[in-house]
C-alpha cells in the first residue's frame, strides 16, 4: 500500500471512530476480582459485595468524602448531636429520586420513610423484612443493636436517632456500607408481589449507577442513573468484568479489555510501573498487620519482653520481601491515613543486642514459644507463613527457639480468640476510619473479654483514654487521648506492630478522575475516559 | 437389549446412595465452619456463633442433617445456598451451560484432532511423525492445566492479540443471556459480531481444557489401530485387494474405536474437574469457578448439590457409553443376552 493510501485509509478510520464515540455510549470496563454475594449491603461483611452495590448504587446518610476518612453529608444535608451526645438528628435532603429501572419506577422521593425501613429491618427483630435474605452481621457486629435505641420521624425530612449512650463513633457507622439507604416504596411493592427475595438481587438506590444486569462470576452491568443528585456520571455505562486470577486481571488490563483492574499481584508491579500504556495510582491502605504477645501468659506479660522480641525483628527486611515495597513499616496500631495518627511516635528499632540483653535484664532465658501464622492472604499480609519463617529466624538470633503453628483459617480465629496462642500474626482493616475502630476495637479490656482484642491486653490506664474518648464529641480532644493512647501503646508494646500496605490500582492511561479510598472500596462516580 | 439396560440402571441406584454418603462426609470433613469464616478478623461471640449455626440448622447431629439433606434430595430439593440464598437448583443451572458449552467444545477439538493423529501415527509406525505425535501428546498429557492456561494467554492474546484474554463475551456486547448457551443466545441475539465475539472467546479455554483429553485420546487410538491392523481379517481385507483408505477407514477403524470410545467415556469424568481450573483461570463463569468459591465459603449445600449434579451426569454418561459399545459392537450385545 502507498504512503498517500495508508494515510487516507488511516484519515477514515479517524472519522469512522470519531462519529462512533459520538453515537456510542461511554463505557468503561472495571477488572473486578470476584462475585458479589448479594446486591443489599446490609447483609455482607465484604468488600467485593460493597464495591457492587453500596458503592455504585447506594447512597448513606453521610459518605466518606473521596480519598479521605472525613465525613461529608449525603443523603442528610446537615446533622446536630445533643449536649448529652444520646441524641443525633438529621437533616434530609430534599428533591433525592430513587433509580428507575424497568423493573422499578418510583412513585415518591426520597424520605424519612425509607430511612426507617432501612434501620428498623436491621434493628428489630419483629420487623417484617427482619428475616428476609439473611442475617445483618457487620451491623451486630460494629455494636449497633445495643448501642440504638430507636429512631424517630420527626417529619418527612428530620429523623432522630436515639442512642442508649453518647459514642463519638457512631457517626462514622453511619458512612458504613450496611447504613446504605434502601427503597421503602419498592420494598412495599416486592412485598405486595409475594417475592421480596428480589431486594437483593434487583437493587434500587438513590446512587450514581443503577443496575442493568448481572451474571455470576461474568460480569455486572450498570447505567448512570440520569437524575443522580449529585449530577449524571461522565461515563454513561459501567461492566465489573469478574477475573478472579490477578495475572489474568493484568493480562486483560493490558489488552484494553479492561481499563482499570483491583488487587494487583506485588510480583507484577515492578512490570506495570514501566509500562506507558498503565497509570498506577497507589495509597496506604486502611490496614495494620502486626504480631500480637499473649499478655495473660508469662513471660509475655512483661513489658521489657515484649520490647525485646519486638527490637529484635528486622521490619524493613520483611516489608522488602514480603511486601516488595506495596508496604510500610508500621509503628502504630492505627495506619496514618486515619486522623489522629501520632507522627512522633519513637520507631522500635532494629537492636538484636539490645533484645538480647532486655530478656536478660527481665530474667528470661531459654525462652521458647510459637509463632501463630495464618494461612490466608490477607490485605494487611501478603504471605503470613513466610513471615513467620522470617520472624522466626531473628527470634533465634537472640536465642529464642520458635516453633511455627498454622490452621485452617476459620480454625485459626477460633483458637486465637480462645488464646491458644503464645504469639501470632494477625491484623485489621478498618470498617469507618474512626481511630476508635482501631484504638479500641482492638485492644480495649471489652474486646480481651470477648472481642478482637487478640493479645488479650487489658491494661487499666490505656482503657480508660479511649473509654473515654469513646464518649466525647470534640474532635480536638479526641485527638489529645488517641495520642495518649498510642503513647501508652509504644511504651507497653502488647503487639509488635509490623506493616501497613500500600493499595494500588493500575488502569489505562485513558483513564481520568479515579480516586482510591482509603476504606479500600472502589468508587467510579467522577471517573472519565479520555477520548 | 432391554434387560441389559435395566441391570445397567439398577447399578446406579447404589452408586447414587455412595455418592450423597461420600459427598456428605467429604463436605463436613472440610475444618472450620461457614458461620467463623464469615465473621472473619472481627469474629463473633460464642453465643451468637452457636445462635447462627442453629439458624442455618447446622448444629445438629451429622447422621440426622444427613437424612435430612436425603429426605428433600427425595423430594427434589437441593437446599438453598448459605451466602446468596437462591436454591441450590437454579445456582447450578445458570452455570452448568457454561461448564457444558466449555466441555463439548473441549471434547471436539480433543476427538477431532485426536482420533486422526492417533490413526496417521499408528499407520505410520516408528516414523518421524508418529514419535512427533506421540512426544507432543506426552507434553500435553504432564502440563499441569493452570500453568498451560496461562502460556496460552500470555502467547496468543498478550503477545500475538489474536483472542481475548478471557471471559465469554466482550463488556460491549450488552445482549440478554436466556439459554445460557452463549454460542446460542449470541446467535439469538441481533448483535452483529456478538456471535464471532463468543467463538473467538471459546478457542483458548476449550484448547486448555481439550489438551489433556486429546493426548489421551490420540496414544489410545495409536495403541489399538496397531492391534487391530495385526488382526487377521485386515489381511483377508487386503488379500481381497480392498484399497487401503478402506481398510483402514471401515474394517480397522470401527474395530479400533471401541477401547477409544471407554477412553473418552472415561475422559468426559476428568473433563468436569479440568474445568474447575480452566474455568479459574479463564474467568469462565461456569461450576467449577462457583464450587471453588463454595469450598472457602464452606458453602455446604452448595457444595453437596453440585458434586451430586456432576456425579449423576458422570453416571449417565458412563451409562450411555455401555449402550454405545453394545452399538459399535454387536459382541457385547449379545453377550449381554
Amino acid at each position: 500500500m502507498t504512503n498517500t493510501g495508508f494515510s487516507r485509509l488511516a484519515l477514515a478510520g479517524a472519522v469512522m471512530l470519531a462519529t462512533a464515540g459520538t453515537a456510542q455510549a461511554k463505557m468503561l470496563t472495571y477488572c473486578s476480582e470476584g462475585s458479589p454475594e448479594g446486591f443489599n449491603p446490609q447483609h455482607y461483611t465484604t468488600g467485593t459485595t460493597f464495591d457492587a452495590s453500596s458503592q455504585t448504587i447506594y447512597n448513606r446518610l453521610v459518605d466518606f468524602k473521596p480519598g479521605t476518612t472525613e465525613l461529608q453529608p449525603s443523603l442528610a444535608e446537615s446533622w446536630e448531636v445533643s449536649n448529652d451526645g444520646r441524641t443525633v438528628t438529621f437533616h434530609l435532603r430534599h428533591g433525592v429520586k430513587f433509580q428507575s429501572t424497568d423493573y422499578f419506577t418510583p412513585s415518591r422521593e426520597f424520605n424519612a420513610d425509607d430511612v426507617l425501613y432501612s434501620f428498623n429491618r436491621q434493628l428489630d427483630a419483629d420487623h417484617p423484612w427482619h428475616d428476609i435474605n439473611g442475617s445483618y452481621e457487620y451491623f451486630a457486629g460494629m455494636g449497633l443493636p445495643d448501642l440504638i435505641d430507636h429512631i424517630e420521624k420527626v417529619d418527612d425530612y428530620t429523623v432522630k436517632f436515639h442512642l442508649t449512650r453518647s459514642s463519638a463513633p457512631f457517626l462514622a457507622d453511619m458512612a458504613m456500607d450496611f447504613a446504605s439507604i434502601l427503597s421503602k416504596e419498592y420494598a412495599d411493592q416486592l412485598m405486595e408481589a409475594g417475592n421480596p427475595e428480589q431486594m437483593n438481587q434487583q437493587p434500587i438506590g438513590t446512587g450514581p449507577f443503577e443496575f442493568a444486569g448481572y451474571q455470576q462470576d461474568a460480569y455486572i452491568r450498570y447505567r448512570a442513573n440520569p437524575d443522580y443528585w449529585r449530577g449524571k456520571a461522565p461515563l454513561d455505562r459501567l461492566v465489573f468484568s469478574i477475573t478472579p486470577d490477578a495475572s489474568v486481571r493484568l493480562q486483560k488490563l493490558k489488552a484494553n479489555e479492561c481499563q482499570i483492574m483491583a488487587y494487583p499481584n506485588p510480583a507484577d508491579l515492578g512490570e506495570l510501573k514501566n509500562n506507558q500504556d498503565i497509570t498506577m495510582k497507589s495509597a496506604p491502605g486502611l490496614n495494620t498487620g502486626y504480631l500480637f504477645f499473649n499478655t495473660t501468659e508469662a513471660p509475655f506479660d512483661k513489658p521489657e519482653v515484649r520490647q525485646a522480641l519486638s527490637m529484635a525483628v528486622n521490619r524493613q527486611a520483611i516489608i522488602d520481601s514480603i511486601y516488595k515495597g506495596a508496604g510500610t513499616v508500621a509503628n502504630n496500631p492505627i495506619p496514618p491515613t486515619i486522623w489522629s495518627y501520632d507522627e512522633s511516635t519513637q520507631p522500635i528499632p532494629y537492636d538484636p543486642e539490645k533484645a538480647r540483653a532486655l530478656l536478660e535484664e527481665a530474667g528470661v532465658s531459654d525462652l521458647s514459644t510459637d509463632i501463630w501464622a495464618m494461612p490466608v492472604q490477607r490485605p494487611y499480609n501478603p504471605n503470613a507463613r513466610r513471615m513467620a519463617e522470617m520472624i522466626q529466624a531473628d527470634w533465634q538470633k537472640i536465642g529464642v527457639d520458635a516453633k511455627i503453628v498454622s490452621y485452617e483459617w476459620g480454625e485459626y480465629l477460633r483458637r486465637l480468640k480462645e488464646g491458644e496462642a503464645q504469639t501470632g500474626l494477625m491484623g485489621w482493616t478498618g470498617d469507618n476510619g474512626d481511630p476508635d475502630n482501631f484504638l479500641a476495637t482492638l485492644l480495649s479490656c471489652d474486646a480481651a473479654k470477648d472481642g478482637s482484642n487478640y493479645a488479650k491486653w487489658c491494661y487499666e490506664p490505656y482503657d480508660k483514654v479511649v473509654t473515654e474518648a469513646q464518649s466525647i464529641n470534640d474532635r480536638d480532644q479526641r485527638i489529645q487521648l488517641y495520642e495518649k493512647a498510642q503513647s501508652i501503646f509504644r511504651d507497653q508494646l502488647p503487639w509488635m506492630p509490623i506493616a501497613h500496605s500500600v493499595v494500588y490500582m493500575p488502569m489505562s492511561s485513558s483513564v481520568t478522575g479515579y480516586t482510591i479510598q482509603p476504606t479500600g472500596s472502589h468508587d467510579f462516580y467522577g471517573v472519565d475516559l479520555k477520548d | 437389549m432391554l434387560n441389559f439396560l435395566f441391570r445397567k440402571l439398577l447399578m446406579i441406584v447404589p452408586t447414587f446412595l455412595g455418592v450423597t454418603i461420600i459427598t456428605f462426609a467429604l463436605v463436613h470433613m472440610i475444618p472450620g465452619d461457614p458461620v467463623a469464616i464469615m465473621a472473619g478478623e472481627r469474629g463473633l461471640s460464642p453465643e451468637r456463633h452457636a445462635q447462627m449455626m442453629a439458624q442455618l440448622g447446622l448444629d445438629r447431629p451429622l447422621w440426622q442433617q444427613y437424612l435430612d439433606f436425603l429426605w428433600r434430595l427425595m423430594h427434589g430439593d437441593l437446599g438453598q445456598s448459605l451466602v446468596t440464598h437462591n436454591a441450590i437448583l437454579s445456582e447450578f443451572m445458570s452455570r452448568f451451560p457454561a461448564t457444558l458449552e466449555l466441555s463439548v467444545c473441549a471434547l471436539i477439538f480433543a476427538i477431532g484432532l485426536g482420533i486422526p493423529l492417533g490413526v496417521i501415527a499408528g499407520i505410520k509406525r516408528g516414523s518421524i511423525i508418529d514419535h512427533g505425535v506421540m512426544g507432543t501428546a506426552l507434553t500435553g498429557y504432564s502440563m499441569p492445566i493452570f500453568w498451560w492456561g496461562l502460556l496460552l494467554i500470555i502467547l496468543f492474546s498478550g503477545i500475538l492479540g489474536w483472542t481475548p484474554v478471557s471471559g465469554r463475551l466482550s463488556s460491549s456486547f450488552w445482549i440478554d443471556t436466556p439459554t445460557h448457551f452463549m454460542l446460542i443466545d449470541t446467535l439469538l441475539s441481533d448483535a452483529p459480531g456478538a456471535f464471532m465475539d463468543a467463538v473467538r472467546h471459546l478457542i483458548l479455554p476449550a484448547v486448555c481444557l481439550g489438551t489433556i483429553p486429546l493426548a489421551v485420546i490420540a496414544r489410545m487410538t495409536r495403541s489399538s489401530i496397531l492391534e487391530v491392523l495385526g488382526e487377521d481379517y485386515i489381511r483377508t481385507a487386503r488379500a481381497k485387494g480392498l484399497a487401503p483408505w478402506r481398510i483402514i477407514a471401515v474394517h480397522a477403524l470401527r474395530n479400533a474405536m471401541i477401547p477409544v470410545t471407554t477412553v473418552i467415556g472415561l475422559q468426559i469424568g476428568l473433563l468436569f474437574a479440568g474445568a474447575i481450573l480452566t474455568e479459574t483461570i479463564f474467568s469462565w463463569p461456569g461450576i467449577g469457578k462457583w464450587l471453588i468459591d463454595s469450598v472457602s465459603r464452606r458453602d455446604y449445600p452448595a457444595l453437596q448439590g453440585g458434586i451430586l449434579l456432576i456425579a449423576t451426569m458422570v453416571m449417565i454418561v458412563n451409562l450411555v457409553v455401555d449402550l454405545l459399545y453394545g452399538l459399535i459392537n454387536p459382541r457385547i450385545r449379545h453377550q449381554a443376552e
